[in-house]
Order: C-alpha cells, then structure tokens, then sequence
C-alpha cells in the first residue's frame, strides 16, 4: 500500500492528476531561487522556451544571460560565473549539455568544485516525436562517474521545483535532469524531499520485490505495484531522487526485506541508476537485480506513452517484468 | 604614468629569474613542457611585477584582478612567477609535478591559492574569463579580468565561442594575451592548421587587436595600459614571442614544445649536460640584461 509518510496526493489511483513535465518544476524552483538569492543567474543556450529558462527570464530580466547554441561556452562561462560568486544554472537539452560539453563541466566546473547546476532537459525517450538524437539516454552514467558532482533525477513536477531550489543551497556542482512530457504530479508540498535521501513510496510487510525507481517512472512503478499486490506479489516501491551520492543505507534495508531488487530508470541500463544500485547491493548485500531501461540501444520517433510502453517502462512492461523476475 | 627604465630593468631581472626557476623545476620533474613557459616569462614578470592589482599574502583577496591562464601547460612559468611574487617559496617549485605537490602538472584551482581556475584541456580560458568578467560587472566590481592563450590552442572551437560572448557583450574589464609563438607539438601552427590573419580575425570578432613583442617590457605594459582605456570593447593583445626564449637550443624549436631539460633534443648540448648549460644561458642572456650572477 501507499506510504501515507510520503504525504502523496490522496486518492493517488482514483484521483484526476494535475499533468505537468518536471522541466516546469525547474522553471518554478528557479525562480522561487532566484528570489531567495541574488546571486543566482540563469544560462541559456538558444532554448528558453522549451527548458523554461524564460520564467526566469521574465522575472531577472538582468540575471538572465543568453549565449546562443553554444553548450561549451555556456558550462565555461558559468564556471567563470560561479569563480566569482554567482550560482548559474545552466539550461539545455540533456544530449547537448551534458552530451556536448562533458569536458568543459569536467574540468571548468566538477574538478574547479564551484557551484554549477547543470540543467538537461529533455532527458529520457519521452521526449518523443524527435527521435533518438535528443533522447538522452547517457547523461546518468556521464555525470555519476564525475568526481564532486551530485546528480539528482526527480519523479514530478513538484520534486523538481524542490531539487532545482535545493541545489542552489548546496554551493558545489550538481547534474539536474528534468523530462519534457508531462507526467501527473503525485508528489504534494508536504512529501519530504531532500538531496540524498530516497523517499519510499510504497511499502508492504512482506515485499517480494523492491522496486527502486528514478526520474519520471514513479507513478508508472506505483500503478505497477498495486496490480501485483492485488495479484498475490507484494512489492515495495522506493523513488531514488539523487542518484549521486545514493542513500545506500535505505535501499539496502528494502532489498533486505525483499530479496530481490528490480530498477527502473529513463536510461541505458549500462552505467546508469541501476548499475549504481548493483554496485551497492554486490559490495554489500548481494541478491538477485533486475534492471529495466534501454539496453544497449537509442530511441526513435514516437510520441512519449507509446515509446515508453515500447520499451517496457510504462506500468503494464514493469508488471509483466516483475512477473517474469519473480518466477525466477 | 609611463613606465620608468629602472622598472623595466626590475622586470627584466624579475624575468631572468623566473626563466632559470623555470628550468630548475622542470629539471627536478623530470617531465613538462619547456619553450613556452620559457617563452612567457617576459608578459608574467610583466604581469605580476607590475600590471596585475593584486596581494600574494591574501590571494583570496575580493579586489584583486583575475588571471585566467587557458594553456595550463605552461604552468610552470605561472608558478614561478608566483612564487617570486611571494605567494609561495621559490624551493617549492621544486615540487612541481611530484606526489603531493601543490604544484600539480596543470594547475589546479582547488590545490593553490592564486589560481583563479583549473586548466589544461584547451580553449577554454576566454569563456572562463568571460564569465568572470561578467560576474564581475554585474556586481558594479572594478577589478580587471586577464586571460592567457597559447595560438594552437586557438583551434579549439570552444575559444571562437567564448569571442563571441565575450564581443556581444563589450567586456571592456577583459584583456586577453595570445602567446603568439607559432609552435604547437606537431609542428608549426600554420602547417598544422593556419591561424593568419589572426588580428583580423579578432577585430572581426569585436575585439580592440594590439600587436606586440612579447619580450618588450615596456611593449607589454603600455598594452595592457592602453587596454584598460579601450571602452565597449574587450582587447586582445597578440604577443609575439619566440618560444625557449633565453636558452638558444630551445628557441623557435617546436620539438621543445613538450619535453623538459635533460630530455630534449638539442646537436649542441648532450642531454646530461642540458640543465647546466642553459641556466648558465639564461643568467647572462647574452649580456643584455644587467644581474648580479651574469
């Protein structure tokens, strides 16, 4: 059942969901930060529209710096930026920041250890219609295996808004990752949020299953859950907002309970969530794990409910998966 | 003010220094780069000994002026001006490039105090520096931004970019200084990929373009003065400058862009006899700067 401590929208599986992409909860939270601290400065990259860098800009007209289709330009410039006391978050799509200019952030920023946010929007297949160029699919291996670097891949909307401005708090390099479909909100002002902690959202007594999930895939994972307890397998279901560092000791306490683990995530299956997650679990506490993801592939034209289901990240592929990963 | 002759024989000396520390440390390392920090020496005893406000003691200090160095790997001729600034002891140039030094191969903002930012991978300096600029200006500061780029390093795309930003936004706080030594590893820079008509392509960019001889002191400084008077316009002063300046066997070889003294290739001077024979170059620079120990 629901973890009431989540404090999620009542009547989660019965209610009409608010629909919004968790893009708008950065462009919310950047401006809810920009009026808490006059040192925020927002970065864009020829996209504003679409990586709702513009409600800043709207609001700090003076604060917003546009640099034209120039990703490497941008994450140096902000390093610059932030050497000097600014804290930029730098917007674009994923596939270009961090795809394009990894080096750039690499050195100019994580190893620099100034506060940087970088932004990617447009993460994951759902981006849809556009294909495999803009689906980023990398970006979570990329930035997990950067030292100094935290990253962060929030479930809604209204997480997002509380990760955007939270990371502008924390005075080091941060990777946000943000979708552009829409996805129901599920989380409320009063969930618990805070950069580290993996938040449960579905508990049972007895889970034969622990589902981690990160980013977007949380209520497909919460649908998911509810179909297989009510046909005689019980899971548990934890959202892993901050991927980097993980917060090692709550999922290894699900995976103990469970004795399995299954993971989902927007992303390859190689080097991303579910791998930082098997890396844990086989140093600590080994037990079988089931990564669900893109495997070894790219993305295509489609529209966003239709390429997730395709690739089995939607709540019907996640129940069949479970099904098959507890057969086993 | 203009500069005086008894300053730019300071500098001069300052310079000399900074040369024979330079070939000292790259002696100990066993390893690093030679003919540029060589050739740079002149424009950072120029820079730290004169143009730059700034405090060795407090390098944190908010109203100093920022110096980005893009080509980290002439590191060590930062560090040994630095440490004749006094930032640091000159006997911890020794250290350079060994285990748990503060003076890694490239240099590291976290690591020293003094560095304003980590460098090595190239071309991105000026957008750094850009960056630092702007930062600066949105907060009314009047501190001044200087940035040092190598011309291979000009091939990077990331470089045209930040002349780009750095143009739109007529940041007049920012001077930048191209080493202009032609060499890069594999060869001559306009064998390797050709950079003329590099002033125009600056100009092109909005940038105010002043030509100089890199070893000139009084050419650097008035430069650098000039720049602070250009309005609207962020300056780039190409400094022509002969790499291994000081040590004849290094100067205008690209083979020397990359290996230390000791290691280098030279028909003259057999590789163990290197070290001795160019500090001994250095120190009398063929009789034309005046020095206790020439």
């Amino acid at each position: 059942m629901l973890n009431s401590n989540a404090k999620l929208v009542p009547n989660l599986f019965e209610a009409k969901l608010e629909s919004k992409s968790t893009r708008d909860g950065f462009g919310t939270g950047s401006v809810a930060a920009g009026k808490e601290n006059q040192n925020v400065v927002v970065l864009s990259a020829d996209l504003k529209e679409s990586t709702r860098a513009e409600w800043f800009e709207k609001e700090f007209p003076e604060r917003f710096i546009e640099l034209g289709v120039a990703e490497q330009n941008m994450a140096t410039v902000a390093a610059g930026l932030a050497a000097v006391g600014k804290i930029p978050y730098i917007t674009s799509y994923a596939a270009f920041s961090p795809g394009r200019n990894w080096e750039q952030i690499r050195t100019t920023i994580a190893l620099n250890d100034v506060p940087v946010i970088v932004c990617g929007m447009h993460a994951g297949v759902s981006v849809g219609p556009d294909g495999a160029t803009h689906q980023m699919l990398e970006d979570i291996a990329l930035m997990r295996a950067m030292p100094n670097m935290i990253v962060i891949n929030p479930m809604d909307a209204e997480e997002a808004r509380k990760a955007t401005i939270a990371a502008a708090a924390l005075g080091k390099p941060a990777y946000l990752r943000f979708g552009r479909a829409n996805v129901p909100v599920i989380t409320t002002l009063e969930t618990p949020f805070s950069i580290g902690k993996a938040l449960s959202l579905y508990a049972h007594e007895k889970p034969e299953i622990a589902i981690f999930t990160t980013g977007a895939l949380a209520y497909e994972a919460l649908k998911a859950a509810k179909n297989l307890e009510e046909k005689g397998i019980p899971v548990s279901v934890t959202h892993v907002a901050t991927v980097k560092p993980l917060d090692t000791a709550s999922l290894l306490q699900a995976a103990k309970q469970a004795g399995k683990v299954m993971t989902l995530e927007e992303h390859q299956i190689a080097g991303g969530f579910g791998s930082a997650v098997a890396e844990v679990l086989s140093e600590h506490y080994p037990v079988p794990v089931k990564r669900l993801g893109l495997t070894d592939e790219f993305g295509q034209s489609g529209e966003p409910d239709e390429l997730l289901a395709h690739y089995g990240l939607s709540a019907p592929g996640i129940e069949e998966a479970a099904r098959a990963f507890h057969a086993l | 003010m203009a500069i005086t002759d008894t300053h730019i024989t300071f500098i001069e000396q300052k310079a000399r220094d900074i040369r024979a520390t330079i070939i000292e440390m790259l002696l100990a390392a066993k390893s690093g780069h030679t003919a540029g920090p060589l050739g740079m020496a002149d424009i950072f005893a120029a820079l730290y000994f004169y143009i730059l406000t700034h405090n060795p003691e407090a390098p944190d200090w908010e109203g100093r002026d920022r110096l980005v160095l893009s080509n980290g790997h002439i590191a060590p001729v930062r560090y040994s001006a630095m440490a004749h600034a006094g930032y640091f002891p000159v006997e911890e140039c020794l250290t350079l490039r060994k285990f748990g030094t503060r003076l890694q191969g490239h240099p590291e903002r976290t690591k020293l105090p003094g560095v304003e930012t980590t460098s090595g991978p190239l071309g991105s300096g000026l957008s750094q520096a850009s960056g630092m600029a702007y930062g600066l200006r949105m907060d009314g500061k009047k501190n001044r931004v200087y940035c040092l780029m190598s011309d291979g390093e000009l091939q990077e795309g990331n470089t045209w970019e930040a002349a780009l930003f750095a143009g739109k936004n007529r940041l007049s706080n920012l001077t930048a200084i191209i080493d202009r030594n032609n060499i890069q590893i594999d060869g001559m820079t306009e064998d390797i990929m050709p950079l003329e008509p590099l002033a125009d392509k600056w100009r092109a960019f909005n940038f105010h373009v002043i030509e100089i001889d890199g070893h000139n002191i009084e050419e650097i400084v008035n430069a650098a003065e000039l720049a602070k008077a250009v309005a609207e316009k962020p300056t780039m002063i190409i400094a022509h400058t002969i790499p291994g300046k000081g040590v004849p066997e290094i100067e205008g070889d690209f083979r020397w862009h990359g290996n230390p003294p000791g290691k280098g290739p030279s028909d003259k001077v057999p590789a163990d006899k290197q070290g001795e024979v160019f500090l001994k170059e250095i120190r009398s620079m063929g009789g034309k700067v005046p020095h206790e120990y020439a």
